[in-house]
């Protein structure tokens, strides 16, 4: 067990150490520093050519604006729809439908949602031509649009659910029920009395995920290319452009472009401090003058339905999806397909297994190696006693709040020096950075919560530390830790942009392919791409329930824990 | 997909610069040789790969080469072939001579003609030793030797033409109304707004619809077949932008989106928000409609003034690895069988480079038996073809597009 001393420092540095090396091989670049490709002496030529795109200033407020207006959207409708609902029927409902939106990748769900609202989409299909006369699709500019809130309400669409399950993790710890009652029998109505008592407490708990929201948000490249502006495109997309673009010199403009990217995100975030005072200021005076709001019913409603309709707007348009990919020809205004095939699978399927592979090779991988680390720091934090506290919790998040494409460029130039890049080792490494804080998040909760009195117990019958450990705190908490692993998985058949960057274009995974033919607008084939982006994630999941009820068929009390 | 090039960029640390190689050891003449060496050899093809027609086609091809010669194709699916020229330039300037990650490119125009003037080919007149060049129609086809006014020089071999053919659905609107020239589509565009539009520049397609408009409006098209000049360019392409300002207004959703491809535009015509799209191929409307991606009234028409009209190609980098697999593969994918394979609208469509009378009496009835399909115009029907400007102006007009239209105001 001795060996488990080193267990917290090898998760962190495999987060962490990866992390600054792709600052610093982002940031000498952007000053033109970068002696390989024969960038010696430091100047701000990488700057100037920066500045003289056209349209950059756009794409750099864009990006700002659609980050922040999405994460502000979505923390109103979390906070709004706890405060009014929960402990409800309605509440449990509501959460039992909108957890497993959390397991469908980005990219699927942007497509998912296109395919609703386009003008020539399902909903204007069903509603088309006897209610709205349509014959052909309105030239009306839904999704691409120049604002971006097409992207908007997609961010939204995945951001709320992650957003309100760690509400959920938070809520426990705090005397919800009984503050409420409190703030009701004084008076104040359900959602105000909820935001003036439990709301500042859940807070800071979810706030290190509110800031990774941020950091996704204004720095997202999947979501852009499918639901974003396309002139000009968010900065993040240019990005990525400038970053696969072979021609040598655009790199010391994309490095340029990075760092901007990064003090883009990270003017959202101080934004974000500021909005926090406000709201701080504004709950005192609601509560220093004794508003008791009480007419609240509306805000119930609201948040209710844009719950509702997240729900609806993604798995229906995943559902149509799926319908697109066994279609015929399929013309507007038809609710339906004229006819069904089985074409486009028979097309794909040969094309489809190299992709399954990789994604299967690198999310396996990438949760074994993430498990093993999470299992071994919390077994440590077991013999110490300590939990590393908001520290640690601040380093485990951190490759979440630093923009994706701010350090995976500069990465992959460490991946070089190695002579490792574009390997298997590399390309799971880096999903391990974006897995393993999930899992570790989604592990702590219950393995802290187990009751230490079971290892009292083995070990006063003679057992031993890894006995102990392998043959009953593990086994009783394999749910959990599948649990983990199933999110790890999750989170790793999404990765889009680590996958591409330091896999150099040659690990397509279902994910990075469904982006790149996603672009091209066949929905038959992107139908078939994206039903297994969900699949994927979907059978992780089922696996995680099914193993243990299987395994410990025979043991109900454990099958309970 | 592409090979990285800070990889090729460390490896300059070691090695100094050099010249590219332009000397070759491989005969090309020695077909035996050839076949015997390229036996397990692996061929990095890299080709635009956003047409799912195209991608079944070319594993096929890669199929068929695995079982008769042993050759492994790889498709690196491109979504620009500038990217694989960078590619090439890239390994060349970190003195990559060999072991270049790429092995085939499916290419013409700019890039060809960027490769041929870096000296980025694999040298020597390879094109017309290959068996199946005799087979060619370099007779009559003069896009054949010639790629955007650049003499290929038998650096790179025909493998498909290409005319540049609109379509609309002859339900929806009646073949008589079609434009038949850019100032019609323009009047067209303005009496039925938000039904027309083009794929957003670089995209190649996108590029060519420009093309077009510059070669009828601007003055003096034999300009064009010379090397964009910095004193002409505003004058001769001031025409264009004038009429890109008319048309796009009226353009789908007021050209602040546009699609981003041909086939996007192909599922816009079957949706109904699109009444005339285009594509670089007279039988993408057949090929559309057995795949079941259009109604079987969609038709297509020219301009009787001519469209644009070229031929795309395949080329081996200087450095390519596997150089006998890359002849091999280029001579097959040249081969009357390939060829007829590729003709057929039901797999994609692209018509042949072959001349029909050197062809074998079969193979000649194999072609004529071929349905070209409801949609497709007769070779006579298809209207005078326009050559292809001089490859320089291209990069330009799409430097000034983005300025001008690339940024929403």
């Amino acid at each position: 067990m001795n060996l488990l001393r080193f267990a917290p420092a090898l998760a962190l540095s495999i987060l962490v150490i990866p992390l600054a090396c792709g600052l610093l091989g982002t940031i000498l670049p952007a000053f033109g520093y970068l002696p390989a490709l024969g960038g010696s002496t430091p100047n701000l030529d990488a700057w100037r050519s920066l500045a003289a795109e056209p349209g950059i200033l756009r794409s750099t407020f864009q990006a700002f604006a659609i980050g922040l207006s999405a994460t502000a959207i979505s923390v109103l409708i979390v906070a709004l729809f706890t405060a009014g609902w929960y402990g409800t029927r309605l509440f449990a409902r509501l959460q039992a439908i909108v957890s497993p939106l959390l397991a469908v990748p980005h990219a699927a769900a942007a497509f998912g949602f296109a395919f609703m609202v386009m003008p020539s989409g399902f909903l204007a299909r069903l509603v088309s031509p006897w209610a709205t006369g349509w014959q052909a699709p309105p030239d009306i500019l839904i999704v691409n649009d120049t604002l971006g809130i097409a992207l908007v309400i997609g961010l939204v669409l995945k951001e709320v659910p992650f957003l309100l399950l760690m509400t959920l993790a938070a809520l426990p710890q705090v005397p919800v029920r009984r503050s409420m009652r409190f703030a009701q029998s004084v008076g104040y109505g359900r959602v105000t009395g909820f935001m003036l008592t439990a709301w500042p407490t859940i807070y800071p708990q979810i706030r290190l995920a509110i800031y990774a929201v941020i950091a996704y948000a204004t720095a997202n490249v999947d979501m852009a290319i499918i639901l974003g502006p396309t002139v000009p495109q968010t900065l993040p997309v240019r990005l990525a452009v400038w970053m696969s673009d072979p021609d040598l010199s655009t790199r010391f403009m994309a490095c340029a472009g990075a760092c901007l990217q990064i003090v883009i995100t990270l003017m959202a975030l101080i934004t974000w401090f500021a909005i926090e005072k406000v709201f701080a200021r504004a709950r005192n005076f609601i509560a220093l003058h004794g508003f008791r709001i009480q007419a609240d019913l509306w805000t119930r409603w609201l948040s209710a339905t844009a719950i509702i309709l997240s729900a609806v707007l993604v798995f229906g348009g995943l559902a149509i999806l799926a319908v697109w990919s066994i279609s015929g020809l399929w013309q507007f205004p038809d609710a339906l397909p004229q006819s069904f095939t089985a074409r486009t699978w028979q097309r794909t399927w040969p094309r489809l297994d190299a992709p399954i592979w990789t994604t299967l090779i690198v999310g396996l991988a990438a949760i074994a190696i993430s498990v093993t680390l999470a299992v071994a720091c919390l077994v440590r934090e077991n013999q110490t006693g300590r939990t590393g506290g908001s520290r640690a919790l601040l380093m485990i998040y951190l490759p979440l709040l630093v923009p994706q494409i701010g350090f995976l460029f500069g990465l992959q130039l460490f991946f070089l020096a190695s002579n490792t890049n574009a390997s298997w080792f590399a390309v799971i490494m880096v999903h391990v950075m974006f897995v393993l804080p999930y899992v570790f998040l989604s592990l702590s909760a219950p393995w802290r919560a187990f009751d230490r009195r079971y290892e009292a117990i083995a070990a006063a019958m003679g057992k031993g530390a890894w006995s102990t450990l392998f043959q009953v705190r593990m086994p009783m908490l394999l749910r959990a830790i599948l649990a983990a692993a199933a999110v790890g998985f999750a989170v790793s058949v999404g990765q889009y942009l680590p996958t591409l960057l330091v896999g150099a274009g040659r690990f397509a995974t279902i994910t990075t392919e469904a982006v790149a033919l996603g672009a091209g607008g066949n929905r038959r084939v992107i139908g078939v791409y994206t039903f297994l982006q969900m699949a994927m994630p979907f059978i992780g999941f089922a696996l995680a329930v099914m193993l243990p009820a299987l395994i410990f068929r025979n043991r109900r009390a454990i099958r309970a824990v | 997909m592409r090979s990285n090039p800070y990889l090729a960029a460390v490896c300059a640390l070691a090695t100094t610069l050099t010249a590219p190689a332009l000397a070759s050891d491989i005969k090309v003449s020695d077909w035996d040789a050839i076949s015997t060496a390229a036996d397990g050899q692996t061929v990095y093809f890299n080709a635009w790969g956003g047409s799912e027609q195209i991608n079944d086609y070319i594993a096929w091809a890669g199929d068929t080469l695995k079982e008769r010669y042993g050759i492994n194709l790889v498709h690196v699916k491109l979504d620009d072939t500038a990217n694989a020229v960078s590619t090439v330039v890239a390994e060349a300037a970190a003195g990559r001579k060999s072991n270049g990650s790429i092995d085939l490119i499916w290419i013409n125009g700019e890039n060809f003609a960027s490769m041929k003037e870096q000296q980025l080919l694999f040298a020597p007149d390879w094109v017309t030793q290959l068996p199946n060049w005799q087979l060619v129609d370099f007779e009559t086809k003069p896009t054949v030797t010639v790629d955007f006014t650049i003499p290929t020089d038998g650096l790179e071999a025909p493998w498909g033409m290409a005319k540049l053919v609109f379509f609309h659905d002859s339900v929806r609107t009646q073949t008589d109304d079609m434009p038949d020239s850019a100032e019609e589509l323009l009047q067209w565009a303005k009496a039925n707004p938000g039904r027309f539009t083009y794929p957003q520049p670089p995209n190649f397609i996108g590029s060519s619809f420009l093309k077009q408009i510059l070669i009828e409006t601007t003055a003096d098209p034999s300009v064009l077949q010379q090397p964009v000049k910095d004193e002409d360019f505003e004058t001769v392409t001031a025409p264009l932008f004038t009429y890109l300002d008319q048309l796009h207004p009226n353009l789908w959703r007021s050209a602040r989106a546009f699609p981003k491809d041909y086939p996007s535009m192909t599922q816009l015509l079957a949706d109904g928000e699109l009444e005339i799209t285009f594509a670089f191929n007279p039988a993408e409307a057949s090929n559309a409609i057995a795949n079941q991606l259009l109604p079987d009234s969609v038709r297509s028409f020219t301009f009787s003034d001519g469209t644009l009209s070229n031929t795309h190609f395949l080329t081996i980098p200087f450095n390519a690895n596997s150089k006998q697999a890359a002849l091999m593969t280029a001579n097959f994918l040249m081969s009357p069988e390939a060829q007829l394979r590729k003709q057929d609208v039901a797999i994609w469509g692209d018509p042949t480079v072959l001349a029909m009378d050197k062809l074998a009496p079969e193979e000649r009835e194999a072609f004529a038996a071929l349905d070209l399909g409801v949609a497709t115009l007769k070779p006579d029907q298809l209207g005078p073809a326009l050559l292809e400007p001089h490859a320089s102006w291209m990069g330009r007009i799409e430097m000034e597009w983005a300025k001008r239209y690339g940024v929403a105001n």
